[in-house]
């Protein structure tokens, strides 16, 4: 298969971008997107020309690493991550444009990459239950509901990759945030940090610079782990209740 | 052929006296302490962010020590522990079904195929029953009963249910607990992070690992740090196949750089090819995709009898399918461990009977599993990894049998450590599969999180007090020459990559030393074809130094220069993997001799020559040094492993 590529290259995060044209040509269909950008990179390499510098690792779709924007989509056409869109969701001969996560929050690094590490500093802020090694009493000593643990499954499947704030009008993280937090607050475990939690996770979103949620669903719709958007009407609630109890101070 | 010297040094493994059941208890006991309030004294520098480094930082930085953990990826979060998708071994029995901390001890060691040590082994066992409780704690979402207990499933090479698990995501949610406590403890401030910063090398003052030298990825900025000790928690080296299970960054950088700084590479040769991967499609592929093991439970591994059987395997009757793990192994079938199950696909392959365009590959089929417990259990099992399995191959695992092949995607080996893990290199520590300790031979499933686990939360804690003690009030400063010198042969290096501007690019000598290897060292090895190895390597070495093309400059964000760092030290590392399967003449675990097998095509061990950890240090001079570690079985009788 054959495509015309529509790349964003930007020197830097000082340098002014803009998209740049090129040829992928002679793909299999079975090779995945991020392996037709590799065999682009190995002719710029040759022609003399910088590689286009786009981020992945794993390639398996768990490690939450790569970040393009493909077609305007974050992560491209269907479910998952970039890593595991393949060449087959295309036609021959078309042309796609590709561009990193863009948000306020998540500055411009180089080419398709961006600094996503905002997101740990609003783990930093309390997305953790506080745990002392050595000091955990036996594991069965608190049984967990299935049906609960599950819920908190579906929340901590989060690959905290940030295509939700790609995706949101807003650049709002509010599904990043409502999915750590109810993850843990679901469980017996989280309780004691529950308000804490949620407003400092919250408070430090607000300062990041990332947007707030104006029920657009457009994170729910393009989230690879598929965390569900109710998870935001839960940090809600909590964020209320958190917000009440400390302006009454109990 | 190489002459290799053994050296007549002896390693001192450390391994306390005493009974096997008692010998951590009694360590612990006796290993030295840093009071609480000389640990804010002391900096220590953790290198990888995984299930190791993630968990041995953040322990580190709650007790009071200053920690700088450092990773290449853009967040901690993203360390490659992050994939693993099966589970967690530990001896909890809630099963009830006969399981005890003597008898995971046991599995390990067999499964290890004798190749590892008892008092590592028993100590791991040991303290599986802690992590599951500390990961609980922290809340990590493992998989319940209705009830609201702790559900288990079996995983290869056992027969026992003790195998904990979160979806098939079990290491992301590991992953996230130990991020997690490691974000806490840099709230706190005991912790600083430098993710996108790469180790390229390791400074020794007065023979002690004292710092590092390190590259910051985005701005290129080469810079040191100095420490009063080095934990290395780095990662496997199966990159060095090319194509493996690996993420893309992972590499063999910072304990070859420690190797060549005079630490001991144990084992090399040591490492484990997966069973069930997704097989290569084309010459285009960058990485190969793994299907949990736990799949093994439910789907029943068969090729054709006939070779070259043209039909789609429905048309295919059952009289004319061969289930050779349940023919060859009745007691095991098809969960068989890892080594044993891959071999057997490369030798049905081999014959002719593989399946698949490229006939590499044998089928995993789910019918009688549907049958049994309906489309919807097997869903709720398996979901997310038939999902991924249709993405990438176009194919419906509910309605045709998954085409596996084995895969490179675990080292046992790794730089040799004692009982405290630390290696010869007085301060210098290493963590998960980056040492070479727990596994021997052959991994079992479900035991790397473990290991990475006990290592980082509760071995290294206790143990590097033993070195520290002997640290106190000797702070080293940046300033010394040693850090100088470290720092300008980085830059050289760095210089010299992007100077070459020659014809080929990295992936080009990256993907033909893996060729390489995946020939001559792969599922099956012989003397013939590792001589051939050894004398190819240095020639493909010899080539990347005249004739690689790295472009761009050093002082901006440059993935191909990282990638070149990376493989030049592959093409270095890549001769003493063959070298130590050349020397190990006898096959163990993952490592299959074809000269050295019985009569039905398993493993033979030579015990009365090979029972021992191959050490080997670094010669600038010429070829390594064997130092040879004896492995002394008390409680475990040698036998040849059975799962027929």
């Amino acid at each position: 298969m054959n495509f015309k590529l529509k790349v964003w290259r930007q020197k830097n995060s000082e340098a002014a971008g803009a998209f740049k044209d090129y040829t992928a040509t002679d793909i299999s269909s079975d090779a995945s997107f991020l392996e037709m950008l590799d065999i682009v990179n190995e002719g710029l390499t040759a022609s003399g020309e910088d590689p286009i510098a786009f981020d992945s690792d794993c390639r398996e779709g768990i490690c939450g690493t790569c970040s393009l924007v493909i077609n305007g989509v974050a992560h491209g056409p269907g479910k998952g991550t970039t890593c595991q869109v393949y060449m087959r969701r295309f036609a021959d001969g078309d042309t796609i444009w590709i561009e990193p996560f863009r948000a306020t929050a998540f500055p411009a690094v180089k080419d398709l990459i961006v600094d996503r590490s905002a997101f740990d500093e609003i783990i930093e802020a309390g997305g953790f239950i506080v745990a002392r090694t050595g000091s955990a009493p036996e594991a069965n000593s608190l049984p967990v509901p299935k049906h609960i643990a599950d819920l908190a499954m579906e929340a901590a499947a989060c690959l905290g990759c940030g295509a939700c704030v790609a995706a949101c009008p807003n650049s709002s993280a509010m599904l990043f945030v409502a999915a750590k937090v109810s993850h843990l607050g679901f469980l017996p475990q989280g309780q004691a940090e529950r308000d804490s939690r949620a407003l400092h996770m919250v408070r430090k979103m607000d300062e990041l610079g990332f947007g707030n949620c104006r029920n657009h669903y457009e994170c729910e719709a393009i989230c690879p782990a598929e965390v569900s958007a109710t998870f935001i009407s839960r940090l809600n609630r909590d964020y209320a209740a958190a917000s009440a109890k400390e302006a009454l101070a109990i | 052929m190489t002459t290799i010297l053994e050296s007549k040094t002896t390693l001192d493994s450390k391994i306390p006296s005493g009974s096997l059941e008692k010998k951590w208890e009694k360590h612990r006991g006796e290993s030295k302490l840093v009071a609480p309030n000389n640990r804010p004294k002391f900096d220590l520098i953790v290198v990888g962010s995984g299930l190791a480094g993630a968990s041995a930082a953040a322990t580190l930085g709650e007790l009071g020590y200053n920690v700088k953990c450092f990773c290449f990826q853009d967040s901690p979060r993203r360390a490659h522990s992050i994939a693993a998708q099966g589970g967690i071994n530990a001896a909890k029995n809630y099963q009830n079904d006969g399981d005890s901390i003597f008898r995971l001890f046991y599995d390990t060691i067999k499964g290890g195929d004798f190749r590892s040590r008892e008092a590592n082994v028993y100590r791991l066992a040991e303290i599986s029953l802690h992590i599951i409780d500390q990961c609980v704690a922290q809340g990590v979402p493992f998989a319940r009963e209705y009830g609201g207990l702790l559900a288990n499933r079996s995983f290869g090479g056992v027969q026992v249910s003790r195998t904990f698990y979160a979806r098939g995501q079990t290491g992301q949610q590991l992953l996230l607990g130990a991020y997690q406590a490691l974000e806490h403890a840099i709230s706190t401030g005991s912790v600083q992070m430098f993710p996108r910063t790469e180790m390229l090398d390791l400074v020794l003052v007065d023979g002690h690992a004292k710092g590092i030298v390190v590259r910051n990825l985005v701005t290129g900025e080469i810079g040191v740090h100095a420490a009063d000790a080095v934990i290395l928690a780095t990662g496997g080296y199966g990159n060095v196949f090319y194509l493996s299970t690996n993420a893309k960054g992972c590499n063999v950088t910072a304990t070859w750089r420690a190797y060549k700084k005079g630490a001991l590479f144990a084992n090399p040769c040591f490492t484990q090819i997966h069973p069930t991967c997704i097989p290569v499609s084309g010459p285009y592929q960058a990485k190969l995709t793994l299907m949990s093991e736990s799949l093994r439970n439910d789907g029943r591994v068969w090729v054709p009898k006939k070779k070259g059987d043209p039909r789609s395997p429905d048309q295919i009757a059952e009289e004319d399918r061969d289930y050779y793990l349940e023919r060859k192994y009745p007691s095991f079938g098809n969960l068989v461990p890892r080594d044993i199950a891959s071999r057997n696909a490369k030798e049905v392959c081999d014959e002719g009977r593989g399946v698949g365009p490229s006939g590499y590959g044998v089928y995993l089929d789910f019918a009688d599993a549907i049958r049994k417990f309906g489309e919807s259990t097997i869903r709720e099992r398996y979901g997310n990894l038939f999902e991924m399995y249709e993405n990438i191959t176009n194919e419906n695992a509910y309605k045709t049998p998954m085409r596996i092949y084995p895969a490179v995607h675990y080292t046992m080996g790794g730089l040799w450590v004692d009982y405290n893990l630390m290696s010869n290199i007085p301060g210098l520590h290493v963590l998960g599969e980056a040492n070479f300790s727990d596994h021997g031979a052959n991994r079992l499933g479900a035991s790397a999180l473990m290991q990475g686990l006990s290592d980082g939360y509760f071995v290294v804690p206790s143990t590097i007090a033993n070195y520290l003690a002997t640290q106190l009030g000797k702070k080293i400063s940046v300033e010394r020459p040693e850090f100088k010198s470290a720092e300008n042969e980085v830059r050289n290096r760095v210089t010299r990559l992007l100077s070459i501007k020659g014809k080929k690019t990295v992936t080009d000598f990256h993907r033909a030393l893996g060729l390489l290897l995946w020939d001559k060292c792969g599922m099956a090895r012989d003397a013939l074809g590792l001589e051939t190895a050894l004398q190819k390597i240095p020639e493909m070495r010899e080539e990347f130094w005249q004739n690689v093309n790295v472009l761009g400059d050093g002082a901006e964000l440059n993935q191909a220069l990282e990638h070149a760092g990376r493989i030049a030290d592959f093409l270095e590392f890549a001769e003493l993997m063959c070298l130590d399967s050349l020397e190990r003449r006898e096959s163990c675990g993952g490592h299959f001799r074809v000269e050295h097998q019985t009569k039905e095509g398993e493993a033979l061990r030579d015990d009365a020559n090979f029972c021992h950890v191959a050490a080997w240090e670094y010669n600038p001079a010429g070829s390594p040094n064997l130092i040879k570690e004896p492995l002394n079985f008390e409680y475990v009788k040698l036998s040849q492993r059975s799962y027929k």
